[in-house]
């Protein structure tokens, strides 16, 4: 599955959903913000790109190839 | 809903309920066959408790419970899982977010031997003696197997935790090497009912999932064999399942809910109800009296932060603490919490050898 890829924000806010990959500012995320509590990110908020994820017992690490790694 | 989310144990005698006799026939008949001699129901005796009406769901979960509390007793076997290997499988289980052949969001991602052990060391503190290490896969390559066994060894030299894998199918000779490496249970499931497989899965059968266990037997490791409820399975499929899992008296049943994956042909479909949950973890358990059956994933989605308390009052022996495989669980200290509360020892890691 391809996302949209953008450059972020010059502020670096979340520009995009990290559960669906769609830009944040669109409506229809209320079932994403309802998974967040048990998914960890997809999705690079800032890119959109997909991210390599590791879930461990604990918690988990999501890897985005251009905006680095950010963990639980 | 009727089940009003706290288990009541009922003391209600079933003759004092009025209504149909036909309805509290199959809980008499469990109670002295199940609870009193240890046999477990028959497939059309599963299928009878599968359709009891919600009026009846607290007696059939204390009915669960003092079977699970008789034959298995009052410990409970807690495990923490890893993924190794996520993602990229060649394989269409239509449940699954790891199938490289759908559109869903998980990426490959290895593990590294340090970050095996770290997540093994952690898993030991909350007092599990159970820790499975699992890959995305048909069946494991050379170098999976090398990476599997580098990890054993270093969990092995540091943590004490039983080892378990879950690698897809297996050769001959890939069974063997588990054993030495000292494996002591493979987790492989048959996941559904062997009429309803091909409607899940059209990449492998149900046989050679079969074979896989088998080998493992035959090898001496324990087989830890179960699936998941909820893919569109008519209640004579769930019936028929719990009658095939108990032909195969795997000595752990892990009992998954769906939990509809975005970008899987089943990404759709809708979650099991509460009652329907629970009502499989009852008949499930008074199918196999003896089998440690194991609360896995969707338990949070189908049943929220009560499935714990009333799985575990209704049939459940085991559970997975902490996050699944590429979701996440409620917080191990959670369970663990309840456990107390409910005065049920964890199982220590000597009574399982």
């Amino acid at each position: 599955m391809t996302a949209p890829v953008q450059e972020p924000a010059a502020d670096g806010a979340a520009q995009f959903c990290d559960q669906c990959g769609a830009p944040a500012a669109e409506p229809g995320h209320e079932r994403c913000a309802a998974r967040r509590t048990l998914e960890p990110p997809r999705f690079c908020p800032q890119c959109a790109r997909r991210m390599v994820v590791q879930v461990d017992p604990f918690g988990w690490t999501a890897r985005c190839s251009r905006h680095g790694e950010t963990h639980s | 809903m009727a089940h009003s989310g706290t288990v009541s144990i009922s003391t209600t005698t079933l003759s004092d309920r009025p209504g149909d006799p036909g309805r509290s026939d199959i809980l008499a008949v469990a109670r002295e066959q199940v609870l009193e001699r240890g046999e477990g129901l028959t497939q059309d005796q599963v299928l009878e408790v599968l359709q009891l009406p919600d009026e009846s769901l607290d007696d059939l979960l204390a009915l669960a419970h003092d079977v699970r509390m008789r034959w298995c007793g009052p410990e409970v076997e807690v495990e923490g899982i890893i993924s190794l290997k996520t993602g990229g499988c060649p394989e269409d289980c239509h449940f699954c977010s790891q199938s490289g052949l759908f559109a869903s969001p998980v990426r490959s991602a290895w593990l590294d031997v340090p970050m095996l052990v770290e997540a093994a060391k952690q898993t030991a503190k909350t007092g599990a003696t159970e820790f499975c290490i699992v890959a995305a896969v048909r069946g494991p390559d050379e170098r999976l197997m090398g990476q599997v066994a580098a990890g054993v060894a270093a969990i092995k030299d540091v943590v004490d935790i039983n080892v378990a894998c879950s690698l897809g199918m297996l050769t001959p000779d890939q069974v063997t090497r588990l054993a030495e490496m000292g494996v002591h249970r493979y987790n492989h499931n048959l996941e559904t009912a062997r009429s309803y497989f091909p409607n899940v899965v059209t990449t492998h059968t149900w046989e050679e999932r079969w074979e896989t266990l088998r080998l493992v037997r035959e090898a001496g490791m324990e087989v830890c064999c179960g699936g998941i409820v909820g893919m569109g399975e008519t209640l004579e499929q769930r019936a028929e399942f719990a009658a095939q899992l108990a032909e195969l008296t795997p000595d752990e049943v892990p009992l998954n809910f769906l939990n509809p994956r975005p970008g899987t042909p089943f990404g759709d479909l809708e979650q099991m109800s509460g009652p329907d949950a629970l009502r499989t973890v009852a008949a499930y358990r008074l199918a196999m009296p003896r089998t440690v059956l194991r609360f896995a994933g969707g338990r949070e989605i189908t049943l929220g932060d009560l499935g714990a308390r009333q799985g575990l009052l209704g049939g459940i022996n085991a559970v997975i603490v902490g996050n699944y495989l590429t979701t996440l669980g409620r917080p191990a200290e959670a369970d663990i919490d309840l456990l107390g509360e409910l005065q049920m020892p964890i199982k220590a890691l000597n009574e399982t050898l």
